[in-house]
């Protein structure tokens, strides 16, 4: 059980922190600030974890190992360290940490506008309305499932889902399937479907390939290890393209070792280029999968190569190895007919990006992403967690908040100290005049 | 002891690049070019076409001088031969912007190229454009480039620098993804 603390239930309460969102990111900025005793309250608008609860399929797993799961004062103790967490098991270690961390939450409250004012922002919700000098937005990257465009020129009778509306091959009709993205999303959902018994075609454009475990041991684990998970924003070459990055191709499995396109090839998956638009019901690829795949097969091996020269030293572990390059068939398939390949369903693994909409804050920028400074919004007092590559490459990742909600609570309360400051100088000169 | 660093060159002004691009981020306007050609028939199958003017960054904008192309068709077809056919001259945009791709992003990079060659054959089935078989399209059924790199580089690095330059180009981003051609007579 959530407790609920330091909440006064009046109009326009007024309260140093808004934090929106009770996921790990919000529930871990609201246990730094209950550390410095720092007055919040984190406002959500279902239950604690309710996106891990509603918007997952039923098979996902998290990315991460068990080991690795953690949060501000809180870590993985089951006796799996090795496993990956499934979804109800992610929504009850979220909901354990709310208990151990008494996490002022206060459930079934949407936030339905933040607005600046003299004070700093009125955070209006569909039960009461807070003033509050600094907001934390912790609500998610994930949000919104990006559909392109083109979707509207699919014909009628092909069902379309996206990744928040899908939950298990029992949903989807007979037939083939078009999964249209090869990001962790696409490349698992494409998985699965294979083995219910679909033909899945499979689109594909910029990916990151990625094999589960490495010289016997997890990816992570290397990744973390060298560095490389914990790179910060403002040392990588280019933020906004690390920023838009896919995810890796990996899923929460011991048993799966490589989840890349020649696993799907094994099993029957066609592979196909971008897509790229529909012609009267003629699904059109690019005919860029050769180069796609050979970014891919060149990045992953350079990683592979970054955790090889970075651990000469250890003792103990498997030789380095390399994998086969990604296999294109010689002429990769650039039109598929819907009808003539019995296509009745797509599946848009496109991406996600935030929802925004209840923001009345102008710091959005022309493809309305938050403008913001490693989580430091362009608004005083006004603050973001969760977002991909937001401080550093883990920043998306449960275990990657810790540190990012340390940096955010550390400048929020030094904004807040030195917001009282000024206010005392300000009474100073109103006496003095 | 001193290193001495020696400068990649490879005749690319990387700085001016990256410098337009952070203009551009902040100006998407600016960005919005337009790339012009005008031709005129010259009888039988040779058409003369000229390359001068284009739009950008917000006004027109001009060559150092205007460019003159024939294109005819070969002998064999019975023509007059008169310059290249226009489908070589798709091959020569496509090496001409995958080459100048390497360069940039190898400047980038900062690795020395030495030589660069490439060769570039596409598969064509000429029944398309005859009509006789309406299953064969009238275009490449395929592009193949092979290059030869000569550089201060891992053969891994030079890949990557193919990989990379195709990703970015123009000409092959036109010949792998559809784009709408609207072609008006007389207006």
């Amino acid at each position: 059980m959530t407790k609920v603390r330091h909440i006064r239930l009046r109009p326009a309460a007024t309260i140093d922190v808004v934090v929106i969102g009770a996921g790990h990111a919000g529930l871990a900025v609201s246990h730094l600030l209950s550390e410095q005793a720092i007055e919040h309250v984190v406002l959500e608008r279902g239950e604690v974890a309710n996106t891990w609860r509603h918007e997952r399929w039923d098979s996902l797993k998290l990315l991460t190992p068990n080991w690795q799961t953690q949060l501000p004062g809180y870590h993985y103790a089951g006796n799996d360290p090795d496993g990956f967490m499934g979804m109800s098991d992610v929504v009850q270690f979220i909901q354990n940490y709310a208990a151990f961390t008494r996490a002022p939450v206060r459930t079934n409250t949407r936030v339905t506008s933040v607005r600046r004012n003299q004070t700093g922002y009125s955070v209006a919700t569909t039960r009461e309305t807070w003033q509050a000098k600094c907001v934390v937005i912790a609500s998610g990257a994930c949000n919104i499932a990006q559909v392109p465009a083109i979707a509207s020129n699919v014909p009628d009778n092909v069902s379309q889902l996206t990744p928040h509306q899908y939950h298990s091959p029992a949903q989807i009709q007979g037939g083939g399937v078009l999964v249209v993205g090869a990001s962790a999303s696409g490349m698992q959902l494409a998985d699965e479907l294979l083995k219910a018994g679909h033909a899945v075609t499979i689109a594909v454009g910029e990916h990151v390939r990625m094999p589960r475990s490495y010289r016997g041991k997890d990816i992570m684990f290397w990744m973390d290890r060298c560095g490389v998970l914990g790179e910060r924003y403002d040392e990588v070459e280019d933020i906004s393209r690390g920023r838009r990055l896919p995810s890796a191709q990996l899923v929460g499995s011991h048993g799966k070792r490589l989840l890349d396109l020649n696993s799907l090839t094994d099993q029957g998956a066609r592979i196909t280029g971008r897509l790229v638009g529909f012609n009267n019901g003629i699904a059109q690829f690019s005919g860029s999968l050769r180069n796609v795949c050979a970014l891919a097969d060149l990045k992953m091996t350079r990683l592979l190569k970054t955790i090889d020269e970075q651990i000469t030293g250890v003792r103990d572990i498997p030789p380095p190895e390399r994998f086969e390059d990604t296999r294109v068939e010689e002429s990769p398939t650039l039109s598929v007919n819907l009808k003539n390949d019995a296509i009745n369903t797509i599946i848009w693994a496109t991406g996600f990006r935030p929802d925004y909409s209840w923001l009345d804050v102008p710091v959005l920028d022309r493809k309305g992403q938050l403008r913001h400074d490693g989580g430091v919004v362009e608004s005083p007092g006004l603050y973001v967690l969760g977002l991909p590559l937001m401080r550093r490459r883990k920043s998306s990742f449960i275990f990657g908040i810790e540190d990012d909600a340390r940096d955010i609570s550390g400048h929020l309360t030094r904004y807040l100290k030195s917001n009282i400051r000024s206010d005392a100088h300000e009474l100073y000169q109103h006496h003095s005049c | 002891m001193n290193e001495v660093a020696i400068a990649v060159n490879n005749g690319v002004n990387v700085e001016a690049l990256l410098g337009a691009r952070e203009a551009l981020t902040e100006a998407p306007e600016a960005a919005k070019f337009v790339w012009k050609a005008s031709s005129e028939w010259k009888g039988g199958t040779h058409t003369q076409s000229n390359v001068e003017k284009f739009f950008g960054l917000g006004e027109e904008q001009k060559h150092v001088r205007e460019y003159v192309y024939d294109t005819d068709h070969p002998e064999i077809f019975a023509s007059a031969d008169k310059g290249s056919t226009p489908v070589e001259f798709v091959l020569v945009g496509l090496a001409g912007c995958l080459t100048a791709g390497i360069a940039a992003v190898a400047q980038n990079r900062e690795i020395q190229l030495n030589s660069v060659t490439a060769t570039i054959e596409a598969d064509m089935d000429i029944q398309g454009i005859l009509g006789i078989d309406s299953d064969v399209r009238n275009g490449f059924d395929s592009i193949k480039v092979n290059y030869q790199i000569d550089a201060d580089a891992s053969e891994d690095d030079i890949a990557a620098l193919v990989a990379q330059s195709q990703k970015r180009s123009a000409v092959f981003d036109i010949i792998t993804n559809p784009t709408n051609v609207h072609v008006e007579v007389n207006k």
